[in-house]
């Protein structure tokens, strides 16, 4: 299988402080489900933001898509990042666009026009059960739903990356396993899938899922198939 | 992935403005219009003077007058003579013109009354003429001029008018330099305004900009979006601020052709002005749109 993804003794700092990762080196298969797990401050969110490109390492090398993404130029990045989908811890939704149109956002961006968005995005909110809400501003949604409707603009462009921060932290866990559901199902399409997450439960709905397990920014564990029952330590 | 319904029934979908509604740059368009009210303005009054100066330069570079203050009238009257014989005779002399009594008495009404005789007091006689010479021999040849009509009675002198009006003349082209300097100091102030109106901007809605280069957005799509947004708003201003002074000018020029004075009408707009003043606006928005393009290139350049 393909890696989508090679880190070797990757470190990140910010600014002057400690390191955040220290030694980071694995590779991630192409079209294969990953959670990504660890205690709160373990570094999950820092290595989910050097998979989505809003940083560079302080050290070490990062390939993606066969290409060395910490000596890429800026003006290439944007390339890259269309082809990762990114579902923030705090949604990130911009508050004075409807829901549909935060969905659409990814597309627009890509230059789709607004007649040929439409399918595509109403396809995404039945699917994410909030077609009565399209035209809700952010604001007015509740936790579950702005996560929902981030899900969405995640999932819309079929990237073929797609990372999530905690996707589930805010919805029951009836949404929580249509969302993992999902998931699955873009995975089957070809996507490569990472999830951070504190949810046990969820580690074991995904059969083919294989965990990384981050301790004080270090890796625990390389990349590996789960043994059921799902329970990592280190979880909190 | 399949059911897909239609959303929120019959309502027709909009796109969003990427951007919040209402203006972006706060009270930009309202200072750009106060810029643009003030540079119009300034420019009018530069584009007048210099119009102003150019016409007194030429109307006095050529013209003298040779006063003779002889007292005995029948002597002033033999020397006027003699002298226009004389200008007349002189190369580049045109145009000889003996100032009649009626006008000097006119001009002397307010000073000594209308009743006055000009055979009570020793008035002097004036002739105006034009003296076209070279530039470089003009003052010779007005020197020998001088010696000439002195010859004719001592008592006579030829004044250029260059003399009197030439102060007068480079006063208000210096005042025209200053209107212009005046503008551009106005477009360095604009270009200010509008870099910190477009920083302002930045830091407002930097949210919206990290989600859209997180998703996939280009520098020049994101700068797009600004600058689109800030050019309508400096077009707003620019637009208000050219229509109100216009108005001013219109209205100094009706009362200043109320006025009598040849030197306040000097004063007025050439022709070309009205093709000039209208790209003010134009340049304004330019500047803005420049302006807010560089400031947003330099900082998002400063993210990853």
């Amino acid at each position: 299988m393909a890696r989508i993804v090679q880190f070797e003794n990757v470190g990140l700092r910010y600014g002057h402080g400690p390191e955040t990762l220290s030694d980071l080196s694995f590779s991630l298969d192409e079209g294969a489900f990953y959670f990504l797990t660890g205690a709160s401050g373990a570094g999950k969110t820092s290595l989910l933001k050097l998979l989505y490109l809003a940083q560079r390492p302080s050290r070490g090398s990062i390939r993606l898509f066969d290409a060395d993404v910490v000596t890429l130029p800026r003006a290439r990045l944007p390339g890259f990042r269309r082809r990762i989908g990114v579902v923030f811890q705090d949604f990130r939704l911009v508050p004075h666009l409807s829901a549909f149109d935060n969905i659409a956002l990814p597309l627009r961006i890509a230059g789709v026009s607004d007649s040929q968005l439409r399918p595509p995005v109403e396809e995404m909110l039945h699917w994410v059960g909030l077609t009565d809400r399209a035209h809700a501003l952010p604001p007015t949604l509740s936790g579950g739903e702005q996560q929902r409707v981030a899900i969405a603009r995640a999932v819309i462009g079929r990237p073929e990356l797609l990372v999530a921060d905690e996707p589930t932290g805010n919805v029951d866990m009836e949404m929580a396993t249509r969302l993992i559901t999902l998931f699955e199902a873009l995975n089957k399409l070809g996507t490569t899938i990472v999830v951070a997450t504190h949810d046990y439960n969820l580690l074991g709905k995904v059969a083919e899922a294989q965990m990384l397990r981050l301790e004080r920014g270090r890796l625990a564990a390389p990349p590996g198939l789960m043994a059921a029952p799902v329970r990592p330590r280190a979880l909190d | 992935m399949a059911g897909a319904q239609r959303v929120a029934g019959s309502q027709p979908y909009s796109a969003g403005s990427l951007l919040p509604k209402g203006r972006l740059t706060g009270p930009m368009p309202w200072v750009i219009t106060i810029m643009m009210f003030l540079t119009v303005l300034a420019s009018a009054a530069g584009l007048a003077l210099d119009h102003a100066a150019r016409s007194l330069s030429a109307d006095v570079s050529d013209r003298i007058t040779i006063q003779i203050a002889e007292a005995d009238p029948e002597a002033r009257g033999r020397a006027v003579s003699r002298i226009v014989n004389l200008l007349g005779e002189t190369e580049g002399a045109a145009n000889i013109t003996i100032v009649p009594e009626a006008t000097l008495v006119a001009q002397l009404a307010p000073w000594l009354g209308t009743d006055l005789k000009i055979s009570d007091i020793p008035v002097p006689a004036l002739v105006d003429a034009d003296f076209v010479a070279p530039q470089e021999q003009r003052t010779a040849k007005l020197a020998a001029l001088d010696q000439a009509v002195k010859a004719i009675n001592p008592q006579a002198r030829v004044e250029p008018h260059a003399t009197y009006l030439a102060p007068m003349a480079r006063l208000v082209r210096g005042v025209g330099i200053l209107s212009f300097a005046v503008v551009a100091l106005m477009v360095a102030a604009t270009c200010a305004v509008v870099v910190l109106a477009a920083r302002g901007a930045h830091a407002t809605h930097r949210g919206t900009i990290d989600i859209m280069h997180m998703l996939g957005a280009t520098d020049t799509q994101v700068v797009r979006l600004f600058q689109e947004r800030m050019t309508r708003d400096a077009l707003f201003g620019a637009v208000l601020g050219f229509a109100g002074a216009t108005a001013v000018i219109l209205l100094v020029g009706r009362s200043i052709a109320a006025v009598a004075s040849d030197l306040v009408r000097s004063v007025s707009l050439p022709g070309y002005t009205w093709f000039l003043l209208p790209l003010l606006p134009v340049l304004g928005v330019a500047v803005a749109w420049l302006s807010a393009r560089v400031t947003l290139q330099r900082a998002l350049r400063r993210s990853l």
